[in-house]
């Protein structure tokens, strides 16, 4: 009896932790893909940038902070008819990893941005005077000097990703933060909810030092 | 509100022309405009006969290839090692792995720097860092060496080996160098030809030893004196017997006995409060301040006597 709980539990665990780190994983390469152009974008089209253009700036700005400023939650719900269209349905982890991947795209892309916003004004001069043009300066400059600060927001947006994927729970996404929730919560069984608990810190500290140790290794200044 | 107006220059190759003034005089900007980091808003800028002024994308591009450009704050890329940072430009060009592999350690090795290649910048003197930049610049072989502030963030002593390194590299290579500094002193070890700037116009213009023997706008009599430092102890100017007098040799002329030849032909007494001299170009420039002391009519002669013999006489006290 006892031994069969156990062997139930670590089997949810076990599923549960595929379908977080699916969540998580999907929606990480996606704000990869994303979150470094939009961030670039909206640095380039700032003040006195190569791209500078006001409008481009101020209206991918204002939609990055409408999502932002949405709760998550409520993202989740809203986004359910795009969802539906793009994955063909709005139930389990990789539906899931829609909000959660437009959620961290536009939360990695300010990071994305910051992170450029730290890069010398001169050394894009000094680009520029060598006859470097604008994609040269992106890939050449732009993306390798703020590499250590670009590793660190991934690291941010991977950790915030894992506590924004225990919300996926509600629309039947799945996951760790979930199975805390309804086991543990829910169903009064704290035993259930200390142990994923203990798991998930676990997890972000693991993370987090992961990134910090890449990081520092990209950093030469 | 312009920073720069009317700045009307003329550089001839294999020139080492300094643009000296204040901060804020308009030095900078001037100089991004020889390669159009800053567009003017009037005027055109000539090179080799072909106005660049209005030049844009690919053909700016293809321009600035040819200008090599070095930076107060050097603005190296942090994340590339040494060698990187000096291909970079070729890169940029275009060049083959080959020819970056064959360019990047002769220009090492111009500036000094070959047993660097491997590190990061970072863990380079201020001194090696601009020696970096330097040979970043020279990379595509450019024409023109255009250097803001080069030596700026650096000490004494590193700034004389940079500066005689640029020296080096324009008789070297016949590189046209245009240097900007708001120090007299940098220009006066490299520099051929200077234009002085001040408020955002060029109030100046000629040989660096003529601007420092005979400067003619206030400003620039102000840099210069500022440069020689001849100023007295307040004690010293009260103690004055007879009358204060400025002497300025140029030239041969500073090689001659002078003083003694005055001294002979005049009964007054010298005694000398200030002075040295400076070489520009290899050119001596001397400047003294003599306490010349007797009657007047006997002071009078001696300098009548002076103006024969030096460039200028100039009596501040008497």
């Amino acid at each position: 009896m006892h031994k069969q709980y156990i062997l139930s539990l670590l089997a949810d665990l076990i599923k549960a932790f595929g379908e977080t780190f699916q969540m998580v994983g999907i929606s990480l390469a996606i704000s990869i893909a994303l979150g470094i152009p939009l961030g670039l974008l909206l640095y380039v089209t700032s003040k006195n940038l190569f791209w500078e253009n006001k409008a481009l700036n101020a209206v991918s700005g204002f939609i990055i902070n409408v999502i932002r400023s949405t709760p998550f939650v409520i993202l989740l719900v809203i986004l359910l008819p795009i969802t539906q269209k793009i994955i063909g349905t709005t139930i389990g982890p990789i539906a899931a990893s829609v909000p959660l991947a437009i959620a961290a795209t536009v939360f990695y892309a300010r990071l994305v941005q910051a992170s450029l916003c730290e890069i010398d004004r001169g050394i894009i001069e000094a680009a520029l005077s060598f006859g470097a043009s604008p994609m040269q300066i992106i890939k050449d400059v732009l993306v390798p000097e703020s590499m250590p600060g670009l590793l660190r927001g991934l690291t941010v947006t991977a950790i915030s990703l894992i506590g924004y994927s225990a919300m996926a729970g509600i629309v039947g996404g799945g996951g760790v933060g979930d199975l805390a929730i309804r086991f543990g919560y829910y169903r009064y069984q704290t035993d259930i909810m200390f142990i994923t608990v203990a798991i998930l810190i676990v997890l972000v500290q693991a993370v987090q030092m992961g990134g910090d140790a890449i990081a520092e290794k990209t950093n030469k200044k | 509100m312009h920073a720069v107006r009317n700045a009307d220059l003329a550089i001839a190759d294999g020139e080492i022309f300094g643009i000296v003034g204040t901060s804020g005089a308009g030095k900078s900007t001037l100089l991004r405009t020889i390669n159009l980091l800053q567009k003017p808003s009037s005027g055109s800028i000539i090179i080799d006969g072909v106005d660049i002024t209005r030049a844009k994308g690919k053909d700016l591009r293809n321009f600035r290839l040819s200008v090599g450009m070095v930076f107060q704050h050097f603005n190296l890329l942090y994340a590339r090692t040494v060698a990187d940072n000096v291909a970079f430009p070729l890169h940029i060009a275009g060049k083959t792995k080959n020819e970056i592999g064959g360019r990047v350690p002769e220009l090492l090795d111009l500036v000094g720097l070959s047993d660097k290649s491997s590190v990061y910048p970072s863990t380079l003197s201020g001194g090696q860092k601009q020696r970096v930049g330097i040979a970043r610049a020279l990379a595509n072989n450019p024409k023109i060496l255009l250097c803001d502030e080069p030596t700026s963030a650096l000490d004494l002593e590193t700034t004389n080996a940079l500066l005689d390194l640029l020296g080096d590299i324009n008789r070297k290579l016949g590189i046209t160098i245009i240097l900007i500094s708001h120090e007299m002193a940098v220009v006066k070890k490299i520099c051929t030809k200077v234009a002085v700037m001040s408020e955002g116009a060029i109030v100046e213009t000629g040989n660096a030893y003529d601007i420092f023997a005979a400067p003619v706008h206030p400003f620039t009599r102000q840099l210069v004196e500022h440069t020689l430092d001849l100023e007295l102890p307040p004690r010293l100017l009260k103690e004055v017997k007879g009358a204060l007098v400025k002497i300025v040799y140029r030239g041969e002329k500073a090689e001659e006995p002078v003083l003694s030849d005055a001294l002979r032909k005049h009964s007054i007494h010298f005694n000398v409060l200030h002075g040295k001299i400076e070489y520009i170009n290899g050119k001596p420039l001397g400047v003294l301040l003599i306490d010349t002391i007797g009657n007047k009519e006997e002071i009078q002669k001696t300098i009548d006597y002076l103006k024969t013999r030096v460039e200028s006489v100039e009596v501040i006290h008497a």
